[in-house]
């Protein structure tokens, strides 16, 4: 491949302007159209780098146009959404545009699916990209049409003269079928950072016509018409199908293994290393019943696990691993608090959370003629790739990850595990082996969100005033194992079989613009329950630690404004900076129908009674307020959350509706890690493996309303939607339920149970 | 032990060798090649693997094939097309209710059946036809507009 570099396409295109000798019409002869652009279109494609505008878009003999995304979309839209931002930039219809996510044999690793970055990050970098194959394109248009840039313009894919729309030449003609021969400027960075602009500046925002619009996602159809395949639908001839078999008591390792227990089931056949042991069998439920069937020795490992009543001693208890402090302390908070007139204190607790996927994840591998390709449903697919080259010990180059849509993802789920499982089966076993987990192990199994504490406390001034605000979060590792698969260490397969371990640090603090003259928040971190291949091994799950720590810092806001009489919006505003941050609790409270007085209510008698409750945050750029409107029973605990109101600001709106449904599904997903989740354990291992022994919200428990106000700010690049949302959903109940009650719950979930024993 | 079966399946009789404790659920998908239902739980708790069976929603994923007979099978992929969708497909697609979208065949086979069933139905109606029912993404408010949205195309 020639690398174009930027002097060559000066001096060839100084040369063009003057009139010089290679101008060429339409109608030329191809070999002299090509020689005329060679350098900008190439036949061959230049390889897939981030620095190479091919890399991210191309346009194909009809015209049409294919942007290569290294991300992926979880069902909330970002497929559509990049779709139109490409299209945007283009000039093409949004038809034209079909978006390839998360393949890494056609994308670069822009860092999967991950901290709702898909559009801001993301879609950033398309967006610059897109932009800049519009410009080459039309820089190549001015060549041919011998009319300069600055005349031109592009209309659903055909550059014309601004004055006369029959001087014309189309995309397709100018490089269809043919590949961007463009370097972009790489800040270096791979994963969510990476970026690589061209020369090319993106539109204006006010004349976008395709971005903001309320386009339909294009991937419905295919679901609603059982047309799509998911990564637990792919076969390729000579696949096997395997089942993996975890330990009754977590840590233990087996000592033996009696493949003669199995020797019934035809073809069945034990993949057993340290570890690791799984089996395989030609028909899928063949390989179910062998797993089930298998008779193991485990090694003689004491339960692990301390009782789930002392969790949170455990937790207070433990001595941290790490603690930061977020952002640097503003004034002095413990000299403020020695001048306190009154200090208001509280503590929260967070259980365990799974995952729980639709489906337990799932995964095929093929290792043939020394290449690997795998379907996976990851996050991650290019992290996924280096994971198996990893484990394998074969060159990334090697190793081919097609993403596949997978029975829904949250975060690091345990779809990494079972790609990395898939692939030390395949090799064993000398076939293509499509793994997937049993339902207990994808409850049971999956990477958890961490169990935490939170401790807040407020220093009030004579007048009322808060003149301190100090909150720490402690608790289990957000990366415990980290949120990729790239490491061996960070994997079951890995860690069964024995790699060494190294275990992150890492875990938040609120993200809000309260602004107290002293203030200090901060997280520490502790070490995990058992260190190798645990059930309860933590990594990231739906907005990383943002449902927990919100829950704290927002409960505790209302429990001072309650303290001090104060309304809770009215609180809220009186401390609150940010002008966004601000918009937004008015937007939601006026929704709502928000009436201005403290919490809680004093009117209500009986056994049936309503609250509402105000919770806000920021997440990444994003900003979120919520009012919850729920109805307790007190006689038996339950909840119903009847109405949710969410006002929404995540800068330019791409897709109102895509923000609207993402917004709905993160309100329903927090409202049941609110009211049902957490992972029960005894000493020997996880005992919620299923969707009895780990509820979610039932339908007969949706709320009857969700209403949400998006604010759009098109002069303000787009932050994320996909998980913001998540975040306030329970302090905004919890802080409904004690309006309602006047009683204050301090630890979720708020399950009948525990809402009865609270409230008698 | 092995033996055969023959399956009518959205309209089509097939023969599978299967062991008679074969969930039907992996008759379908593996020997069959429908991959619509899903495995979610093999427990009946979540309805990912649902067809009707003689129209009625089922749990392919408990249901042995060797229980199945001449029954007639309709799975989501039986249930209309694009050319000819259900109107629960019709809604789905205009009210864009899945996210993930693995959990379909529950909400769409059960629906479908108490649609049929059931005329004008009031939401309470609706809910506790579908209560057991998982969706992980959290698309119950767009399933119930969907829901509604059927029931008034379906008079």
């Amino acid at each position: 491949m020639t690398r174009q570099d930027k002097s060559t396409i000066f001096s060839r295109r100084a040369v063009l302007k003057a009139g010089g000798a290679l101008v060429v019409s339409i109608g030329a002869p191809a070999t002299l159209a090509l020689a005329a652009d060679d350098a900008m279109a190439v036949a061959a494609k230049p390889p897939l780098t981030p620095d190479q505008l091919s890399s991210y878009i191309a346009v194909n003999g009809d015209g049409t146009v294919a942007a290569y995304f290294g991300k992926m979309d979880m069902g909330q839209g970002l497929f559509t959404a990049v779709g139109q931002i490409v299209a945007e930039e283009l000039d093409v219809p949004f038809k034209a545009v079909k978006v390839f996510m998360g393949d890494t044999a056609t994308s670069v690793n822009q860092g999967g699916a991950s901290g709702s970055t898909g559009l801001q990050e993301g879609g950033k970098q398309m967006r610059m990209a897109a932009a800049e194959a519009r410009r080459v394109l039309v820089a190549m248009a001015a060549d041919k049409l011998n009319i300069p840039v600055d005349q031109l313009t592009v209309s659903d894919g055909v550059v014309h003269a601004v004055s006369d729309a029959t001087k014309k030449v189309s995309y397709a003609e100018l490089i269809g079928g043919r590949y961007f021969n463009v370097h972009l400027d790489w800040n270096g960075k791979y994963g969510n950072p990476l970026y690589a602009p061209g020369k090319a500046q993106p539109k204006d925002p006010k004349d976008h016509k395709i971005v903001g619009q309320p386009i339909k996602r294009e991937d419905i159809a295919s679901k609603v018409f059982a047309q799509e395949d998911f990564c637990t639908d792919i076969k390729v001839p000579g696949m096997v199908h395997a089942r993996m078999i975890r330990p009754a008591i977590a840590g233990a390792v087996p000592v033996s293994v009696d493949e003669g227990s199995i020797k019934n089931i035809p073809t069945a056949k034990v993949v057993w290393d340290k570890g690791f042991l799984g089996v395989v069998a030609d028909k899928e439920w063949d390989a179910i019943k062998a797993s089930q069937q298998l008779k193991v020795v485990w090694s003689d490992t004491a339960p692990p696990f301390p009782d789930q009543a002392a969790l949170y001693d455990h937790i207070r208890k433990a001595t941290p691993r790490k603690r930061s402090v977020e952002p640097a302390e503003t004034g002095n908070v413990d000299e403020a608090f020695k001048a306190a007139a009154r200090v208001i204190e509280a503590e929260y607790e967070w259980p365990f959370q799974s995952h729980s996927s639709m489906g337990p994840a799932c995964s095929l591998v093929e290792i043939k003629d020394g290449k690997v390709t795998c379907w996976s449903g990851t996050q991650k697919s290019h992290f996924v790739r280096a994971g198996l080259a990893a484990i394998l010990e074969m060159p990334e180059d090697a190793v081919h990850v097609i993403w596949t849509p997978g029975p829904g993802s949250y975060g690091r789920n345990d779809a990494d595990d079972a790609a990395m499982d898939a692939a030390v089966l395949a090799k064993a076993v000398g076939k293509p082996v499509r793994v997937q987990y049993m339902r207990n192990q994808g409850t049971g199994w999956d990477p958890k969100g961490p169990a935490s504490t939170h401790h807040a406390r407020a220093a009030i001034d004579a007048q009322g005033n808060v003149i301190a605000y100090d909150f720490v979060s402690k608790g289990f590792s957000r990366v415990d194992v980290d949120t990729n698969g790239s490491k061996p260490f960070d994997t079951l397969a890995g860690q069964t079989l024995g790699v060494a371990l190294k275990s992150g640090d890492g875990f938040g603090v609120p993200a809000e613009s309260y602004r107290f003259d002293n203030k200090r928040t901060a997280w520490e971190t502790i070490p995990p329950l058992l260190d190798r291949a645990s059930p309860l091994r933590s990594s990231h799950l739906r907005d990383p630690v943002g449902p927990q720590i919100h829950f704290a810092s927002e409960s505790f806001m209302d429990e001072v404004a309650a303290a001090l009489n104060v309304d809770a919006v009215e609180f809220r505003l009186r401390y609150v900076k940010d002008a966004r941050d601000i918009a937004v609790i008015k937007a939601a409270a006026e929704k709502a129908g928000w009436q201005t007085r403290p919490s809680p209510r004093k009117d209500q008698t009986g056994d049936k009674v309503s609250g509402r409750g105000m919770a806000y945050a920021q997440r990444n750029g994003t900003r979120v307020a919520m009012v919850a409107d729920v109805d307790i029973d007190r006689r038996s605990g339950k909840i119903w959350v009847r109405k949710f109101t969410v006002a929404h600001d995540c800068g330019q709106i791409i897709n109102p509706d895509g923000i609207r449904m993402a917004v709905e599904g993160n309100v329903v997903q927090g409202i049941s890690r609110t009211l049902w989740e957490e992972v029960k354990f005894d000493h020997k291992t996880v005992t919620s493996v299923d969707w009895l022994t780990y509820p979610i919200l039932d339908i007969t428990e949706t709320p009857e309303q969700v209403d949400v106000v998006l604010i759009n700010h098109p002069e303000i690049a787009p932050s994320g939607a996909g998980e913001p949302s998540s975040r306030p959903v329970a302090a905004a109940i919890a802080n409904a339920i004690f309006d309602a009650t006047g009683v204050r719950i301090r630890r979720v979930p708020f399950s009948p149970g525990n809402v009865k024993s609270a409230l008698s | 032990m092995t033996q055969k079966y023959s399956l009518n399946v959205n309209g089509k009789v097939s023969t599978v060798e299967a062991d008679e404790d074969v969930p039907l659920l992996y008759a379908l998908r593996n020997d069959l090649g429908l991959n619509n239902p899903h495995f979610g739980c093999g427990l009946a708790q979540c309805g990912a693997c649902t067809v009707h069976l003689d129209g009625q929603p089922i749990r392919s994923c408990i249901t042995p094939v060797s229980a199945v007979g001449d029954s007639k099978i309709v799975t989501l992929a039986g249930l209309g097309t694009p050319d000819k969708p259900h109107p629960l497909q019709t809604a789905y697609v205009e009210e864009e209710v899945p996210q993930c979208g693995y959990c379909i065949n529950g909400w769409l086979m059960t629906a479908a059946a108490f649609l049929r069933d059931k005329k004008k139905p009031t939401d309470a109606e609706i809910r506790d036809a579908l209560t057991g029912l998982k969706c992980r993404c959290g698309t119950h408010v767009a399933i119930l507009r969907a829901v509604k949205r059927a029931a008034a195309m379906m008079g």
